[in-house]
């Protein structure tokens, strides 16, 4: 277990990159301590899977450097590193039993056959694969292969940090639920660095301590999911996280007061943004109410998701989800938008641009 | 609630016609023959499974029997290993990807008898290229016409560069199709070169290898064309295969009843092989 810096990283595929465009990631500087678990969020292509190739060494960035402990490892191969990697597809030994998939990583180790069996049989065991020991790889359903890989990832008990590259895509959806608090209850009795990269955001919720939100090849935020809901700190991190997500709505700033569709919105506090910037109001669907003051609205449809309603209005030709509980109004009923003013936020060229309030949480 | 369409069968006509004619009826014809004795006019006397025990003891099948199992023997184990050697060594991306496959795909483009006559030449000791190469320049006497084990050398060559691209081919596409994750991770594993194929690219080869194998055993067993045209069978009987020695007695000697009896215990031990490998190949798959 160690702790990982990645300092100036930047990486292109391109052999002479000109442009920012040209970088798959521009330019990284993080912290991960020792033992956390911590998720790597964003859109296909935004750079998370390049930089876990960097982190385990299967690929060396263009510039920058990685290290872990302090000790530079950048231009390391991948077995010299002693990490652990999980892929999207369960990669098996086919010829191979589950217990000669497991102990595959230590025997390359050359370790002993007793040093070997005590931990096939300890990871088996917290796999639910002790059943399976005997049997050949090849015939197992996929969410025991994908048991198998991460348990190949788990059985060396020396590794700096394990990765997960989006490991439950072909996993049945009853079953994903199951690996998922696996994964955690895993982190929580193995206590190495785990990180786990995905699209989808209720994983990363739920499996990281820390989530670090991508996009284009930047990190934009990294924080607990509950401050990456509650502030987030760039519209995008506001739209990825949360079903339906954040509504960003186009607002004109002067003398310090918001304005959208003609209306001042009361803010959380005073505006940080420059004068020139674009400028857009960040409110959360859930901070949206339906009463008799406010912003008037048209509905355009009612989404009855089960727990809630999901209410969408147009507000000057911009969209506005309210999420209310209870049944909702009929399609093309007039309604009042409320917005709740501590989670009204300011953002500038996309980035967070309002203080919270003294006093306010 | 199962519901039965005959009109299936009546689809499938069609192709039983084809293959009725162009091998049922060819094959009932030879068994006809093998157990009957003909002299002409189309007069047949019953002779019963005489013509197989004929076949089956005489000096000369056994003979002809054992030079087809070490052509084809030396075949496997050269095509094989050479093929798929060839195959982890070509690129996986690139531009040299389509140079490569053309390269390996050409040899199979020439027919036969092409190749037998090309072989011909380039082996004779005058005038051919490697032959005037080995006996003029390098000082070895090397003359398939005269010497049994040069004959052996050349025939064996000339299959290998013919047909190692098929293994080649069809190893390479086994190979193409191994996702870079399992690379990846047998990097992490710490996994040596070696276990990569013993433990992916072998296992992940396995079913074309398999077809790889069978029609190259199949192929070579059923060898005519080439060593008849490079050595007719000769110097002496050094190199007449199964195929060669038939075709004498069919159309050399003009014995039909033996031909026909050697033709299908021929074709009984081509199947049987194929068969048996087959089996034992696919076992593991099917529990």
């Amino acid at each position: 277990m160690a702790k990982i810096t990645l300092s100036k990283l930047r990486h292109s595929y391109y052999p002479n990159p000109k442009t920012l465009d040209d970088y798959a990631l521009k330019e990284i500087d993080l912290d991960w301590t020792d033992g956390g678990a911590y998720a790597l969020l964003g859109p296909s292509g935004c750079g998370k899977s390049t930089l876990l190739n960097i982190i385990s060494g299967l690929l060396v960035p263009s510039e920058g450097r990685i290290l872990f402990d302090g000790q530079d490892v950048t231009e390391l191969p991948p077995d010299k590193r002693n990490i652990a990697q999980v892929f999207q597809f369960p990669v098996i030994y086919d010829t191979m039993t589950v217990y000669d998939n497991l102990a595959f990583p230590l025997r390359n180790r050359g370790r002993d056959e007793a040093t070997v069996r005590e931990r096939v049989t300890a990871i088996a065991e917290m796999l639910e694969l002790s059943d399976l020991l005997d049997r050949k790889a090849a015939h197992l359903s996929p969410d025991n292969k994908q048991k198998i890989s991460m348990g190949r990832g788990l059985v060396r008990q020396d590794v700096n940090v394990v990765m997960f590259d989006e490991p439950l895509t072909v996993i049945d959806p009853h079953l994903k639920w199951k690996l998922r608090s696996k994964l955690k209850e895993l982190h929580q009795r193995v206590r190495a660095t785990m990180i786990y990269v995905t699209h989808d955001q209720t994983e990363a919720l739920t499996f990281a301590d820390q989530v670090v939100v991508m996009q284009e090849g930047e990190v934009v935020q990294i924080g607990t999911p509950v401050e990456l809901f509650d502030r987030p700190a760039h519209t995008f991190v506001g739209h990825f996280i949360g079903s339906p997500g954040m509504n960003i709505l186009p607002a004109e700033v002067s003398d310090g007061v918001a304005r959208f569709a003609g209306q001042a919105i009361p803010l959380e506090g005073p505006i940080t943004a420059a004068p020139g910037a674009r400028t857009e109001i960040g409110i959360r669907p859930e901070f949206v109410s339906l009463g008799q003051f406010g912003l008037p609205a048209t509905v355009t449809k009612v989404s009855d998701v089960g727990r809630h309603t999901v209410v969408e209005c147009e507000v000057a030709g911009s969209r506005v989800n309210a999420i209310v509980s209870g049944p909702g109004p009929k399609k093309g009923a007039i309604v009042q938008l409320e917005f709740r003013r501590d989670q009204t936020r300011l953002y500038a060229d996309g980035w967070l641009a309002s203080e919270a309030a003294e006093g306010a949480a | 609630m199962k519901t039965e369409n005959q009109k299936a069968w009546f689809f499938v006509l069609p192709v039983l016609l084809l293959v009725a004619f162009n091998a049922l009826i060819p094959m009932m014809t030879v068994v006809n023959y093998s157990v009957q004795e003909t002299f002409g006019d189309n007069v047949f006397f019953w002779q019963g499974l005489d013509w197989f025990e004929q076949i089956l003891r005489s000096d000369r099948f056994h003979a002809a029997l054992g030079r087809q199992f070490l052509f084809t023997f030396l075949i496997l184990i050269i095509e094989v290993p050479l093929g798929i050697a060839i195959a982890l060594s070509m690129p996986r991306k690139g531009i040299w990807v389509p140079v490569c496959l053309v390269l390996m795909a050409l040899p199979m483009l020439i027919p036969w008898n092409v190749v037998g006559a090309m072989w011909n030449i380039f082996t004779l000791p005058d005038i051919g290229l490697l032959g005037y190469f080995l006996n003029h320049v390098m000082g070895i006497d090397y003359d398939m016409t005269q010497d049994p084990l040069a004959a052996w050398i050349t025939i064996v060559t000339m299959d290998v560069w013919h047909w190692t691209s098929l293994v080649v081919l069809l190893s390479y596409a086994g190979l193409v199709s191994i996702p870079d994750a399992y690379y990846q991770a047998a990097k992490i594993d710490g996994a040596s070169n070696w276990a990569v194929f013993r433990f992916i690219q072998l296992p992940k080869m396995k079913t074309v290898l398999t077809i790889a194998i069978l029609l190259r055993f199949m192929d070579s067993f059923n060898i005519y064309t080439e060593p008849f045209v490079m050595t007719g069978g000769g110097p002496g009987n050094s190199t007449t295969l199964l195929s060669i020695d038939l075709v004498k007695i069919a159309l050399g000697q003009f014995d039909l009843g033996p031909a026909a009896a050697m033709s299908l215990i021929y074709f009984a031990i081509t199947l049987l092989v194929s068969w048996l490998f087959y089996t034992l190949m696919t076992k593991d798959d099917l529990n």
